[in-house]
């Protein structure tokens, strides 16, 4: 089930206010997190985020079309490495 | 014979049923659509005039996106998702299930067919 309108979306309230920061002072810096579960804001874009993955740190750059989806999205957590027998070909 | 969004609705059926051979609309937008142009459900297609024809034919085509249209809208939103790299986008291109079903077993319908695997190991 979707999220209720009226609480709007779910931003991480330190992230923000770290994107906050280096707007207002017009830097550019990777930022790192944990904080898959967080929305997208317009106010992201044009920044990296090192979205952690559960064993690294992968660098996401959000562009415009990527507003709305959730940081996680951009860091798969899973390492699919080809069954047994396909390794041959 | 009415021909509507390019394709050929059956003469026979009622034009609830008929407008549901759309790709695009159901039984629940064909009562929509027929409840806002004012026809009852219950008309053979063949019994329409031709201005309930084309009050359906403008109504579909300015409220409604349907067929091409709408197949290549649902392929571009795929296509979104691939082109930003979100997981969604990479369950679409390998062809698994994309809202987090199991795929131990079953997940048949985005697998495909089965394909079995020569000399795969028995367990002991």
């Amino acid at each position: 089930m979707s999220r209720s309108l009226k609480k709007g979306p779910y931003i991480d309230f330190k992230l923000e206010k770290k994107v906050e920061n280096l707007n207002s002072s017009n830097k550019k810096e990777v930022i790192k997190t944990w904080a898959r579960r967080s929305t997208i804001p317009p106010t992201f874009v044009g920044h990296t985020f090192a979205v952690h993955n559960g064993n690294k740190f992968i660098p996401v750059f959000i562009s415009e079309n990527m507003v709305g989806h959730k940081l996680g999205e951009f860091a798969p957590t899973r390492l699919f490495r080809m069954h047994s027998g396909d390794r041959k070909k | 014979m009415a021909r509507i969004a390019g394709v050929d609705l059956p003469k026979n059926k009622s034009i609830l049923i008929s407008l549901s051979y759309i790709y695009g609309i159901g039984k629940v937008q064909s009562s929509k659509i027929l409840d806002s142009v004012g026809i009852a459900y219950s008309t053979k297609t063949n019994d329409l005039s031709e201005e309930q024809i084309l009050s359906i034919r403008n109504e579909i085509g300015d409220n409604y996106s349907v067929e091409g249209e709408l197949r290549s809208q649902i392929g571009r939103n795929i296509k979104r998702l691939i082109d930003i790299g979100t997981y969604k986008g990479s369950r679409h291109k390998n062809g698994l299930p994309v809202n987090g079903q199991n795929t131990k077993n079953n997940a048949r319908t985005r697998k495909g067919k089965k394909r079995t695997v020569a000399n795969k190991k028995k367990a002991v």
